[in-house]
This record gives C-alpha cells, sequence and structure tokens, in this order.
C-alpha cells in the first residue's frame, strides 16, 4: 500500500537527521579550512596527515584495542553460560540473577561505573587498564547474554533431543551440536561488543587511570578545544564501527536463515 | 440417464456461465436476480499468472463454492472481491455499480478471514461491534445489534471474553457474527473452517448453510475440500490454475463432470481411455455402447457405478435399460472406509479399477463385475486440453 | 533435564561475576551513601543521614533533578515523535528493501556517542554550519550563541542519539501486528486512519512504552553531552554527581544522589514493564 505523502516527507526528514551531521564531520575532516567555514572551499587530506604523526592517539588506540579484545573474552567467557543458564537451568534466584545482568543494558553507564569505582576503591585496586577491562566486561556482558539468548531461541531442540536421544551425552551435544549453532551468533556478539568496548566512554570516564583509551584521549583533548585532526579520527572511528556493525548484523540475520 | 452427444459437448467446454444460469440456484429466492458479475478478470504477479479470465455471475442468496488446490488462485479471487487486491485486468460489478474501483471499507462487502484475524486486545462484543462502531452507528443500535448476533452464532454468553480466551470453533463463530452484523450484499469466506478438527468442522457445515438459508445474504465460500463443498453449495466453482473447470451445482458437477480433471477432483472416479468404433467403445477387454463418433475419447466410471455381478439386482428387460457390460477382475487391494470399501482390481488384461462396495464378504477372486453403460460418462481430457483456442 | 555438573558450570561463574561486580558495587554505593567525608578528605565510616538531608535541603539538587527531568521528557517526546512515524512508515509502507531501510535506521545505534555528539558540537556552534545557513538564508543577521551550551543543545543532540533507541522496540511490536487485523479493520469499513487508531496503535503501545524507558531513562542520567554541549544552563544531575567524584570530593554525597537515580530508574523500569504487560496481547 502506497504511503500518504507526510508519512514519506517525514521518514525521509528523519534520515536527514540522523545522517547529515556525521556527513557533515566527514566534510570537516577534509576541509581545508579547518574547523571554521562552512561549506568547504578547499579539500585536503592534511588533517589525517597530521593524524598518522600523532603518538599519543595511537597510543590510546593501542590501549583501546586490548581493553576491547580482553572485554569481549569476558563478556562471552561469561555471558554465554549465562544466556544458557536463563534459558536452559532453573534456580533459586533466577529472577533476580536475570535482572542484574540484564541491567547495564538499560541503567546509564555512570551508575555502572561509579559503583565498580567504589568497589575498587574499597579493595584498595589501583585504577588502570585492567579496571576499565573488568568494567567494560560487566557492561557488556548483558550484550553478549542478549545476543546468545536470542541465538539460542532459533536452535532447533529437536537437534539436540535427536542427538541425546542418539546416545551422546549433555557435554558431547552440547559441543557437537549446541555451539555449533550458536557459531554465528557468538562471532556476531564478539564483533559487536568489541566494536561498543572500542567506543565506550561513559564507564570508562571513571576508571581510569594512567593509560586513556581512545574515545578519552579524544574526549580530553575536546575539552582543551577543537583541532580539526579529531575530526579525522572521529571520521575513521565512524567509518569502522559502521563496517563492523554491519558485518554484526549480516552475521546475526544468517543465523536466522541457517536452520 | 441416456447422454447425448450435443449436452456432453456443452458441458465439456469452459464455459461462461451463462449457460449455468439456467441451472436454477437452489435457494429461497424463487427468481434469481444477478448480485455480483465478474468480468473476465485477469490478475498476473510479475511473470506468474495467478488467474486468468474469469467471468462468472453470482445470483442473490445464492451459497457459491470456490472449490481449488492449493495454488488455483481461489484465495487470489476472493481477495479481489474483498478489495486486498487489484486484478490485472477485468472488473467487477456488484447490483449495477463497479465494485473494484472501490477500497475495501467502501464495499459493501465483508470476509471471514482463514485464521478469524480477531482483534486480540477487544472483548468478543467489541469485536463484533466494530464495523457499526466506525460506521458510526447509535449506541443502542450497536448493542442491540451485536446481542442478536450473538444469539445467532450461540455466542451471547461470551460476549466479554477476550478471543485468546475462547476455543477456535468458537473465534471462527465470532469472526462470522462480526461480518454478519454489518448485513453486508455479500459474505466472503477464505476457508474457515480449515483449521478445525474434523468433527467440528462437519457440524459446522450443517450450521453455515443453515445460517445462511435464514439470513438470506450471498455466501462465496472458499476450500479446497470437495465433499466440504459439495454439503454446503448452491453452486460449485471449480477452478484450476487460474481457470474455471466447470460450474455447476453439486449433484451436476458430480454426475456429469465435464473435464477428467473434475471427475478425479470430485470423488473417486476411474478414468478409461477407449478407442470408439462404429458406435462401441472399447476400452481393454471391456466394450460399451456410445453415440459419441469414432476416435479415441475418456470416459469417467464412478467407482459406485461398478457392482459385484452377483449381488446385481435382476435387470428387468426394458428397451430403455441396455444391459450390464460384465468383466472379471482379481482383487488386488482393500481399503475399509467404514459404509463402504474401496477395492482395487486388476482386469485379466491389466486394467485398474477401482470399485466402492458395501458387501462384505467377497466370494473368491477372480470376481464378477458389471457397470451400466449409461455411467460411462464422456469427460474432456484436461491433460490435452492446453491446446484448446486460448482467447 | 542436565546434569548437575552441566548445570553448575552455566550458572555458577555468570552468578559470581554478577555477585562481585554487580550486586557488591550497588551495596557499597548503598553504604557509602550514609557515610560522610571529612575535611582532610577521607572517608568517615560513621553510619548517618546527614547526606539525604543535604539532598532534600538544599533547592540546587531538586531544581537540577527537575531540569534534568524535563530535559528527558523532552528527548523522549522527540524520539517518540521522529521513531514512532518512521516506525510505521518502515512496517507498513515499504516493500522489497525494509531490511536495507532498518539496518540504515539502527546501525547508527551503535557507532560512538562520542562521534555523534561531537558532530552537533561543530554543527551548533557560533562558527558552525547551523549559523553559517541561518545567515546564508537571511534567518538571522548574527550567529546564534543559544544554539551551543544550553539545554536545547542537550536535547537536539540526545534526541539524535535516543531516537534509534525508541525506534528499535517500536519496530518490533509493529512487525508483531497479524496484517490480517489490517485487512479486516478495512473490510469491516474502517478507512486507513481508523484503522490505525483503532487497531494498530494500542497494539503498539509494549513497544512505544519500552522505548520510552529507554530513552527517558538513559537521557536522565546522561553526562557526557551536558559537559560537550550543555554550558552552565545545561547542568543535569549526573554532572552534579560527577564533580562529586572529582572536584568537589565528596563521595557520600555523590553515592546518595546515584542511589537516588537507581531507585527512580529502577522503579521507572518496573512501571513500564508492569503497563507494559497490561498491554500485550498475543
Amino acid at each position: 500500500m502506497k504511503a500518504p505523502t507526510w508519512l514519506t516527507l517525514h521518514a525521509l526528514l528523519v534520515f536527514a537527521f540522523l545522517y547529515l551531521p556525521i556527513v557533515i564531520l566527514i566534510l570537516y575532516s577534509v576541509n581545508g579550512q579547518g574547523v571554521g567555514g562552512f561549506p568547504p572551499r578547499a579539500l585536503t587530506l592534511n588533517w589525517y596527515r597530521i593524524l598518522f604523526n600523532d603518538g599519543p592517539i595511537w597510543d590510546s588506540v593501542l590501549n583501546s584495542l586490548l581493553v576491547a579484545a580482553a572485554a569481549m573474552l569476558i563478556a562471552l567467557l561469561f555471558g554465554i553460560p549465562a544466556a544458557l543458564a536463563l534459558d536452559r537451568a532453573n534456580f533459586p534466584g533466577k529472577a533476580l540473577f536475570r535482572r542484574l545482568v540484564l541491567l547495564p543494558l538499560i541503567l546509564p553507564g555512570i551508575i555502572t561505573g561509579l559503583s565498580l569505582l567504589m568497589l575498587f576503591r574499597v579493595a584498595e585496586v589501583k585504577l588502570s587498564l585492567l579496571t576499565i577491562v573488568l568494567g567494560h566486561g560487566t557492561a557488556l556482558i548483558s550484550v553478549a547474554t542478549t545476543e546468545v539468548f536470542a541465538g539460542l531461541q532459533k536452535v532447533n531442540r529437536a537437534q539436540e533431543e535427536a542427538s541425546l536421544d542418539l546416545g551422546a551425552t549433555y557435554w558431547q551435544t552440547f559441543w557437537r551440536i549446541t555451539v555449533p549453532n550458536l557459531r554465528l551468533s557468538i562471532i556476531g556478539a564478539a564483533l559487536l561488543i568489541f566494536t561498543l568496548s572500542m567506543d565506550e566512554i561513559a564507564v570508562s570516564f571513571f576508571l581510569i587511570g594512567r593509560d586513556n583509551t581512545l574515545p578519552l584521549e579524544i574526549w580530553g583533548r575536546l575539552r582543551r578545544g577543537i583541532t580539526p585532526e579529531i575530526n579525522a579520527i572521529s571520521t575513521i572511528i565512524f567509518l569502522f564501527s559502521w563496517m563492523a556493525i554491519v558485518l554484526w548484523y549480516r552475521l546475526r540475520t544468517r543465523a536466522e536463515v541457517t536452520p | 440417464m441416456a447422454r447425448t452427444l450435443l449436452s456432453a459437448n456443452a458441458s465439456s467446454a469452459k464455459t461462461t456461465t451463462m449457460k449455468t444460469m439456467s441451472e436454477p440456484a437452489i435457494a429461497s429466492t424463487a427468481k434469481p436476480t444477478s448480485l455480483l458479475s465478474v468480468r473476465n478478470v485477469a490478475k498476473h504477479f510479475g511473470k506468474n499468472i495467478v488467474l486468468r479470465d474469469i467471468s462468472l455471475e453470482i445470483a442473490e442468496g445464492e451459497f457459491l463454492t470456490i472449490l481449488g488446490e492449493s495454488g488455483s488462485g481461489k484465495t487470489t479471487l476472493l481477495r479481489i472481491l474483498a478489495g486486498f487486491e487489484q486484478s490485472t485486468s477485468g472488473e467487477v460489478w456488484m447490483q449495477g455499480e463497479r465494485l473494484d474501483t472501490q477500497p475495501p471499507y467502501r464495499r459493501r462487502v465483508n470476509t471471514v478471514f482463514q485464521n478469524y484475524a480477531l482483534f486480540p486486545h477487544m472483548t468478543v462484543e467489541d469485536n463484533v461491534g466494530y464495523g457499526l462502531r466506525v460506521a458510526k452507528r447509535p449506541t443502542e443500535e450497536i448493542q442491540a445489534r451485536v446481542a442478536e448476533a450473538l444469539s445467532k452464532v450461540k455466542m451471547s454468553e461470551y460476549a466479554k471474553s477476550k478471543p485468546s480466551k475462547i476455543s477456535g470453533g468458537q473465534q471462527q463463530r465470532i469472526a462470522l457474527a462480526r461480518a454478519l452484523v454489518n448485513r453486508p450484499r455479500l459474505l466472503l469466506l477464505d476457508e474457515p473452517l480449515s483449521a478445525l478438527d474434523a468433527n467440528l468442522r462437519r457440524q459446522m457445515q450443517v450450521e453455515l448453510k443453515a445460517l445462511q438459508r435464514e439470513v438470506g445474504i450471498t455466501f462465496i465460500f472458499v476450500t479446497h475440500d470437495q465433499e466440504e463443498a459439495m454439503v454446503m453449495s448452491d453452486r460449485i466453482a471449480l477452478l484450476r490454475s487460474g481457470e474455471l473447470e466447470q460450474v455447476a451445482s453439486p449433484r451436476e458437477i458430480y454426475s456429469r463432470p465435464a473435464t477428467s480433471y473434475t471427475a478425479q477432483f470430485i470423488g473417486h472416479t476411474n478414468l478409461l481411455q477407449a478407442d470408439i468404433s462404429r458406435g462401441t467403445a472399447m476400452c481393454d477387454r471391456l466394450a460399451w455402447p456410445t453415440s459419441l463418433p469414432d476416435g479415441s475419447a475418456l470416459f469417467s466410471l464412478r467407482p459406485e457405478s461398478i457392482r459385484l455381478a452377483k449381488v446385481a439386482p435382476p435387470v428387468i428387460a426394458s428397451p430403455k435399460t441396455a444391459s450390464p457390460i460384465r468383466f472379471r477382475a482379481h482383487l488386488r487391494d482393500r481399503a475399509f472406509h467404514g459404509a463402504t470399501e474401496l477395492l482395487r482390481v486388476e482386469t485379466d488384461g491389466g486394467l485398474i479399477l477401482t470399485i466402492r462396495t458395501a458387501t462384505r464378504d467377497l466370494p473368491e477372486t477372480p470376481l464378477e463385475f458389471e457397470f451400466l453403460a449409461a455411467d460411462a460418462i464422456p469427460v474432456s481430457d484436461s491433460d490435452n486440453s492446453n491446446n484448446k483456442e486460448r482467447r | 533435564m542436565f546434569s548437575r555438573a552441566y548445570r553448575a558450570a552455566i550458572t555458577v561463574p555468570p552468578l559470581i561475576w554478577v555477585a562481585v561486580f554487580l550486586l557488591v558495587p550497588y551495596l557499597l554505593m548503598f553504604c557509602y551513601s550514609f557515610w560522610s567525608v571529612s575535611e582532610s578528605g577521607t572517608i568517615i565510616h560513621s553510619w548517618n543521614l546527614a547526606n539525604y538531608r543535604e539532598l532534600l535541603t538544599k533547592p540546587v539538587y531538586w531544581e537540577t533533578l527537575l531540569r534534568s527531568m524535563w530535559i528527558a521528557v523532552r528527548v523522549t517526546f522527540f524520539s517518540m515523535l521522529l521513531g514512532y512515524p518512521l516506525a510505521y512508515f518502515l512496517s507498513f509502507h515499504v516493500g522489497a528493501r525494509k531490511d536495507l531501510y532498518y539496518q540504515l535506521v539502527i546501525i547508527p545505534l551503535w557507532v560512538s556517542y562520542l562521534v555523534r555528539a561531537y558532530a552537533w558540537k561543530t554543527i551548533l556552534g557560533t562558527d558552525g554550519v547551523m549559523n553559517t545557513l541561518l545567515q546564508y538564508v537571511h534567518l538571522t543577521s548574527h550567529p546564534l550563541d543559544f544554539l551551543l551550551y544550553s539545554p536545547f543543545a542537550v536535547v537536539l543532540t540526545l534526541t539524535h542519539i535516543y531516537t534509534p533507541f525508541t525506534f528499535l522496540p517500536i519496530y518490533a511490536s509493529l512487525e508483531h501486528i497479524p496484517r490480517n487485523l489490517v485487512e479486516a479493520s478495512h473490510d469491516l469499513g474502517a478507512t486507513p486512519q481508523q484503522t490505525f487508531w483503532r487497531v494498530i496503535f494500542p497494539l503498539s503501545i509494549p513497544g512505544v512504552l519500552a522505548g520510552a524507558t529507554f530513552a527517558f531513562v538513559l537521557s536522565l542520567g546522561d553526562f557526557l553531552a551536558p559537559l560537550l554541549l550543555g554550558g552552565p544552563s545545561g547542568i543535569m544531575i549526573s554532572n552534579i554527581v560527577v564533580s562529586l567524584f572529582g572536584a568537589a570530593y565528596n563521595w557520600p554525597l555523590g553515592a546518595a544522589i546515584s542511589l537516588c537515580m537507581l531507585a527512580l530508574v529502577l522503579a521507572l523500569i518496573v512501571f513500564s514493564e508492569r503497563l507494559e504487560r497490561k498491554w500485550s496481547f498475543s
């Protein structure tokens, strides 16, 4: 059925609203005049060149990569069992457990960050990349759990029952049938978690020690004033995140199609 | 029972049903007036031709069933009448006014959906009164008409229930009430009984037929179940691959099928490919008199027309009745169907026939069977019909 | 169904992590809120209600909280205004490329908050795109300074960020509506408009509630946008907390405010879920 004109127009405007700021940012990153003046009169890759020579930025990129990798492992290591437990096991306190695991998804990052800060203070743990890893891991377990849980709904129970019927134990069934079925969900979840960790700022804000992650490095510079290379690094972040998310989405929809 | 050459040919062509209008609808109206006129309706989905050139006249007050397999186009045709699809070409007229150019919410047509499509967030009575509320009828009128509709389908005590709390059969009645309360000129039913179990289904068939007689509204019923069609309809329109194969009353379509497809789709039959020479049709070792010209022809012989020779009543010699044709066959298989049995037999020449008999104890095989020549109905060959004239 | 070892393996590790890194920190926050800070900057572990008294009596906290809630309400409202028709359009009026458009809407959701907030900062500045454009079409003669460093900027930026958040659950609930209900409504004489208000919208309410809760709760607790774009007039409650854990060094008071926020958020979530259950019919 064809849509009324105002509805189509509205949809177009919303798309524009969602994307124009990014487009403008990308334009700025190649703008010859830096942060002043629009529209760009001269195009240049100068800012990218400056960016590539900027040491501290790349240090922070490395830090972010390490943190993201570690956080991804933690989130998957604890999130996959959590999803299985929620889907299949019954135990006392399940309702509370489910609430707690999923809470960081909807809770503002400041609460997650501050509560962990207090934990580290009391436990006398110094703030560092490790504390950031622990923070990301905690926040992102909820993402892993949600993604894997959704993937579990699509796993064909009949296959698992057939496996048991044919003589396999629960462990064997788990590794031979369940996990391969979940493969796409897990890979997709890993991708998503990695990207979210790279971009994470709210929780990291409170748990940062001496070493910066990329978002916090950028944040620090923003407080001091805008330089055009920030446009360049933002564009790069945007493009990489975009690609990763598209990949995640493709994997996730493919997981639905494979029987 | 003798069939003339002319009438056999008349019903075997794919006709516009102006001819079948001479068959009076067995409805309460003495003089059937045409309510709906479907004129050369065709529907394509891209390259896929779902309906080709459908023309049909539907009388007021009649119960017409559109019968067909899945993929025959029957649901598409219904949706075109309801307004949910647009035909690619052709027109639909209702009582002198063009129907198919109107959106569904302006047609005096209502639909009973296959999965009932009851609104889950409204009570039963709110569901039933929906059409009246939307038309902004006064509250008292709505209440009265809803109560009346609910009592007609015997669901008055469920008025305040939610659809999720009532059974499938009950939901179906509510869907019916919801449609009928608006007093449409035409009611469309899209396989409404297919989700019900067999016993409930049979019961609903009877109730629906009685309801239609009572309210006098024209019903167009879509199903793939040929038994259902025969039980309920005044006329059946058999649809096959987007074309009307035959449109006739249940009795006519059963006893005088026009094509081999019709003969096989409705009930069981034996198709005999016969060579005709000088007034005698010969198939395998069987021979019977026919008035068709020389050549080859296809005949339909219903299983119940073949009887065990021993139990056949003594034939009263009369110039009108020809003597039955006898043959011998070996029993290969039998299937128990309650009141009757279906036997699969093989003649000496290797011809396999299906025979329906009520006899329990069968004598030793080989058995002797017989049938009357008049029961061998000539039908046109559906598989070869593609080379017939195309419009 | 499962062996005890298997059951233990999948429940115990996550339970431990959740207990250590979620439950215990919240409990600590609870404890901190009853302590106080000394002159020299050490935490005194004496239990009292001083912090809560402070919150109730000093107007600045109430004002900021109310301002934050007002900002959150506006963000929720505008996100809905943008998100709902978009979801409806995608669900009911887009044919073959539905999936593509869906991706286009939700992918920005996961892409760096910082980048998007920063983009708005450059757009709304005195030299930014907005001002340049307005002056170019002669709507204004000099740069507008309320565009940036104001509640307006915060609302605008957060709306941009949270519109995909509201879109998601609304779209999901709209997709869930069987299309034959829409056909049935038309069949019974209702125009598309009547069908929307009587059938489609009521059945989409759970999605609307979920989306609204997300947008409201997350924007209420936001502190980054105000820091980047809010200016002095755009300070939100979380900013007060941030400074209490930073320069203003009063962890117990900050914990008290955080705890109140947590309680408020939990109450909203529970309330919203209850409403969602009432409005869900499947």
